[in-house]
């Protein structure tokens, strides 16, 4: 292993973390203070406790799996995709690392920036509800596994791409209808009987209802499934991200 | 003959457009010498780069570089390669003195800025290390990536087209940075697609053309060889035939008798332009103009490989 560049790599993404500042954080937390505005003060206040707590309550958790997924996909598709756009991914290709130090870093810093994120926008929500965490080790557990695991797909994504509209396509047309109807903004009990049996093929039921849980003790899956369900998907973009580096997909000729 | 620093054998490559760019090379670069791989465009001189360094997978054969397979001992390999290509690819955001630190890093050296700061005096870019890239001129940036390229302290550096687009100053500095680097004993291997460029640097040339290795040779002998020149003579007075005080000279006449044409080889010591002109005037042939003419890189191709174009 080649820890020095590891530790290279990971740094410089983090640094360009510092220098587009307003983009990687302060947006997110503006649009996140947003939702509590419109549905946590405004709408909310209309609405009756879910599954024993208050509406604003309730949604802080999903808000924080729609920013790690949204984040961690952009983060670490524009990541790759940017050297490869101007051409700098030579430099990557040429180096004596092999695809584990490549993913360990670009990935590691795109899931740091997503978990930093998600600590804030909790931070942010104290601001508006009081927020009270169950089961504080899980809650970690599922905050780092869903950085990674949205982390690795979005590299995915930045490496499949080939045009900019390809950067944007699959998190816009796949990724934010299932984190909005993943149960962010509702419980699946408020759904029709039908709709609940479908909605469990979205993946991102399991995230957010676990995550859920290890705020206030209640899902709307088992907690085995959902943990089950985010190691699934882990492993699936592992196996993907391992067979890019085999053939050298849309990196080498 | 030194120990070669990289060894081919047998490379090819067949893009997967069935474009083939490499067909079965044999190579062997000398430790510490300046190498030119001369070719036209698209002869398969960046390919060949390339798969040293592991940017392109070869469809066949095997190379070594320091003594190391290139793929399957890649790490030790490319520790020891330093690759300039052939675009101006810089970071645009990050400062000078952070991009060619970072290229240190990422090649698994221990942080050393005496190194880089010298790497950064030697390419005149010091003034500039707190400049983001995005600021400097295009012949600046080809100097940051030389500098990237030398950050990790390389044995052998990969130069493809390094004069592409780059002003006469830049060149002779860059020729000067190259000379010190193989005076530190690291092997150069460059791409050019100029003659003139390969005679003046390199102690070696390859001619490769269509994917294949045509000629390895000292530069002086294969300047020789390549070195023909003609001087055309053009005459005040239309001549009807060479005169014969002039047949020693092989000469001809072009252009309806107004030009004399000698052809001579410039590399072999002795021209004898001296004594034509003398003869010339012996013979009172009066002349207005003279013009001398080298052979191209395409006429050397074609008497290099003229009998299977």
């Amino acid at each position: 292993m080649n820890w020095r560049a590891i530790q290279t790599l990971y740094i410089s993404e983090m640094a360009r973390t510092g220098r587009t500042l307003g983009q990687s954080v302060i947006s997110p937390v503006i649009s996140t203070c947003l939702y509590f505005v419109v549905f946590g003060s405004a709408i909310g206040s209309r609405i009756s406790e879910v599954q024993g707590v208050s509406y604003g309550a309730f949604i802080v958790p999903g808000l924080i799996m729609l920013s790690l997924m949204t984040q961690g996909i952009s983060n670490a598709s524009f990541a790759i995709y940017f050297p490869k756009f101007i051409g700098t991914v030579y430099e990557l290709l040429s180096a004596p690392v092999s695809f584990v130090e490549i993913v360990t870093s670009y990935v590691g810093a795109a899931a740091t920036k997503s978990a930093m994120l998600g600590l804030i926008i909790l931070a942010t929500s104290t601001l508006f509800v009081s927020i009270h965490i169950a089961h504080p080790v899980w809650m970690v557990v599922f905050l780092v596994l869903t950085s990674i695991t949205f982390a690795l797909f979005g590299f995915i994504i930045g490496i499949w791409a080939d045009n900019f509209e390809k950067l944007t396509v699959i998190p816009l047309l796949i990724v934010t209808p299932l984190t909005f109807l993943g149960g962010t903004f509702y419980s699946l009990d408020m759904l029709p009987p039908f709709w609940q049996k479908v909605t469990l093929i979205n993946p991102v039921v399991y995230l957010v209802s676990g995550f859920r849980w290890s705020f206030y003790n209640t899902a709307d899956v088992s907690v085995g499934l959902s943990l089950l369900m985010v190691c699934l998907f882990l492993s699936v973009c592992i196996g993907v991200v391992a067979w890019i580096f085999k053939t050298g997909y849309r990196l080498k000729s | 003959m030194a120990e070669p620093v990289i060894e081919i054998r047998g490379l090819s490559k067949t893009y997967e457009s069935g474009f083939k760019a490499l067909e079965n090379v044999d190579l062997d670069i000398k430790r510490g010498e300046i190498f030119a791989l001369l070719g036209p465009n698209g002869a398969g001189k960046t390919t060949l780069i390339n798969i040293l360094c592991g940017i392109v997978n070869p469809t066949g054969g095997s190379a070594r570089a320091g003594g190391f397979d290139v793929i399957r001992e890649f790490r030790a390999a490319r520790e020891k390669i330093g690759l300039v290509p052939q675009e101006l690819t810089v970071e645009p955001f990050t400062k000078v003195w952070s991009t060619v630190a970072f290229s240190r890093g990422l090649f698994g050296k221990p942080k050393n800025n005496a190194h880089i700061e010298r790497v950064l005096k030697d390419l005149s870019l010091w003034d500039k290390r707190k400049n983001a890239t995005r600021e400097l001129s295009g012949g600046m940036k080809r100097r940051v990536m030389i500098a990237k390229a030398l950050s990790h302290e390389p044995e052998i550096l990969f130069l493809d087209e390094p004069t592409a687009g780059v002003d006469v100053e830049l060149r002779r500095s860059m020729w000067n940075v190259v000379r010190g680097l193989r005076e530190h004993g690291v092997t150069i291997v460059l791409t050019t697609h100029y003659l003139e460029e390969a005679e003046q640097m390199a102690d070696r040339i390859g001619v490769i053309q269509n994917g294949e290795i045509r000629l390895v040779d000292e530069t002086a002998a294969l300047m020789t060889q390549l070195g023909e020149k003609r001087l055309a003579v053009v005459l005040a007075e239309p001549l009807e035939r060479v005169p014969d005080a002039l047949a020693d000279y092989d000469l001809r006449l072009a252009e309806e008798g107004r030009r004399l044409v000698y052809t001579y080889n410039a590399a072999t010591g002795t021209t004898g332009v001296k004594q034509l002109f003398h003869d010339l005037d012996a013979a009172g042939v009066a002349f207005v103009d003279v013009d001398t003419e080298q052979s191209s890189l395409e006429e050397i191709f074609v008497n290099l490989v003229g009998a299977d174009r």
